[in-house]
């Protein structure tokens, strides 16, 4: 009954949900296999791994899948804990990093989305729902070096990669997220200083270009 | 030295207050539970809970916690006994998986049911929805007792709560739920104390639901 050992990550080069997974095993050091998917045409190997959403990012450790990002990234803390812990260990900290990170899964994404997708009417609603969201995470940050305090937690790795797509958000819709939100635009600084981060974030252009491609995919343009 | 202090701002009728009130009482903690009024929310459940401003909250001296599958992690590692996620880093995330599941998929589609399924084409398709992720459950738990296997878990008090809507999904939606695996799996988690006592009667929130449409125009 032999599992094949090691670490695999099924993944996409520009998906902001298997970055926080890259940075989780980089911020670890742990070794691994990465793997790009087709997602016009996937693997047999991620069909079987993740047959309930049949999406990226899915961790295969020692043969056996973990997928949703968040969760994935939770497993990779519990299972290399030497090396800077991820989450707190006071579990009012644990929770409230859960929180929040859950919050930046809820809204980010699906609200960002609507920024490069939609026109008109519907792209000024986005884009003040996202100003209000930014704002939101800021408070939350407030002066402190990380969302977690002095450590480089959960809440940094989940909203970092969309930071990435901030050059889109703001030319599409129209605004700067510096002239709203200066301290997340110091916060992101300050992320992309860490070796975990710096390798695995594409620069703003390049996802530029990317986001240019959906558009033209999904009728945007 | 003092007792600690647990505060539920809570609602009789919600799945996600009922999965803490379950959690509390699995591991026999006492606490205070404040019903709240949704309709007219009190300033404790806006200052406590200003993002969402939803129930459940649990506040552990004063301090606030939101999102009921956030509380429940909380609290099995404030009281670790009875642990409510097993010991396994993988069967962990296993465990956080199907309850998110219960979330983004499951009570999705349950809530189409009875409330935004405007057509009888949007209704068909809750239907299929609630079936379909009803049955991706049912093979998950497979022949085990609980569906973290053999003690009563994480998933286990993430999904029974919805049992409690059973009878207003039944109704609204148009459909029959007829599972034998999760027939047993019911019964057995309506023997634990915590459950029975966390779950309203199917009668009581078919009403509170009857008169949600009126509220929101549906209906008769």
């Amino acid at each position: 009954m032999a599992e094949e050992k090691g670490v695999k990550l099924l993944d996409l080069w520009s998906s902001p949900f298997g970055q926080r997974c890259r940075i989780a095993l980089a911020e670890k050091e742990v070794e691994y296999e990465y793997k790009e998917e087709n997602l016009s045409d996937k693997s047999e190997l991620l069909l079987k791994s993740n047959p309930i959403y049949k999406k990226i990012p899915v961790l295969i450790h020692d043969g056996k899948p973990v997928c949703e990002s968040l969760i994935i990234v939770q497993y990779i803390d519990e299972v290399w804990p030497s090396k800077t812990p991820i989450l707190p260990s006071d579990p009012y900290a644990r929770a409230q990093a859960r929180f929040w990170a859950d919050y930046v899964d809820k809204k980010v994404y699906e609200c960002g989305t609507r920024l490069w997708k939609l026109k008109g009417e519907a792209l000024q609603e986005a884009k003040e729902e996202f100003i209000l969201i930014l704002k939101t995470l800021e408070a939350e940050l407030g002066d402190k070096k990380y969302f977690g305090g002095e450590t480089f937690g959960l809440v940094d790795i989940a909203l970092v990669p969309f930071t990435s797509w901030f050059y889109s958000y703001e030319t599409y819709a129209g605004f700067s997220i510096e002239q709203e939100c200066s301290k997340l635009v110091s916060w992101a600084k300050r992320c992309k200083e860490r070796a975990s981060v710096a390798k695995t974030l594409y620069e703003p252009k390049k996802i530029h270009e990317f986001v240019g491609y959906l558009r033209k995919k999904y009728g945007a343009e | 030295m003092s007792r600690s202090n647990v505060v539920l701002l809570d609602h009789w009728v919600s799945p996600y207050a009922m999965r803490v009130r379950i959690a509390l009482w699995e591991k026999g903690v006492e606490f205070e539970s404040r019903q709240q009024d949704l309709g007219n929310k009190s300033e404790l459940l806006l200052r406590s809970n200003p993002i969402y401003k939803k129930a459940p909250v649990l506040l552990h001296d004063d301090k606030p916690l939101c999102e009921s599958l956030i509380i429940v992690e909380y609290i099995d590692e404030v009281w670790p006994s009875p642990p409510l996620l097993p010991s396994s880093s993988y069967e962990r995330a296993t465990a956080r998986f199907w309850a998110d599941f219960i979330d983004k998929k499951f009570a999705e589609a349950a809530i189409k049911t009875w409330r935004s399924a405007r057509s009888a084409e949007e209704l068909e398709a809750a239907r299929n929805e609630f079936f379909e992720t009803l049955k991706q459950l049912e093979e998950f738990l497979g022949e085990k007792d609980y569906f973290g296997g053999e003690t009563f878990g994480l998933v286990d008090l993430a999904l029974i709560p919805f049992w409690s809507w059973f009878s207003a999904y039944e109704k609204f939606g148009g459909f029959k739920i007829e599972s034998p695996k999760l027939s047993a799996w019911i019964q057995r988690c309506m023997e634990r104390e915590s459950v029975a006592k966390a779950l309203p009667a199917q009668e009581k929130v078919l009403e509170f639901v009857c008169m949600l449409r009126k509220i929101f125009g549906f209906d008769q």
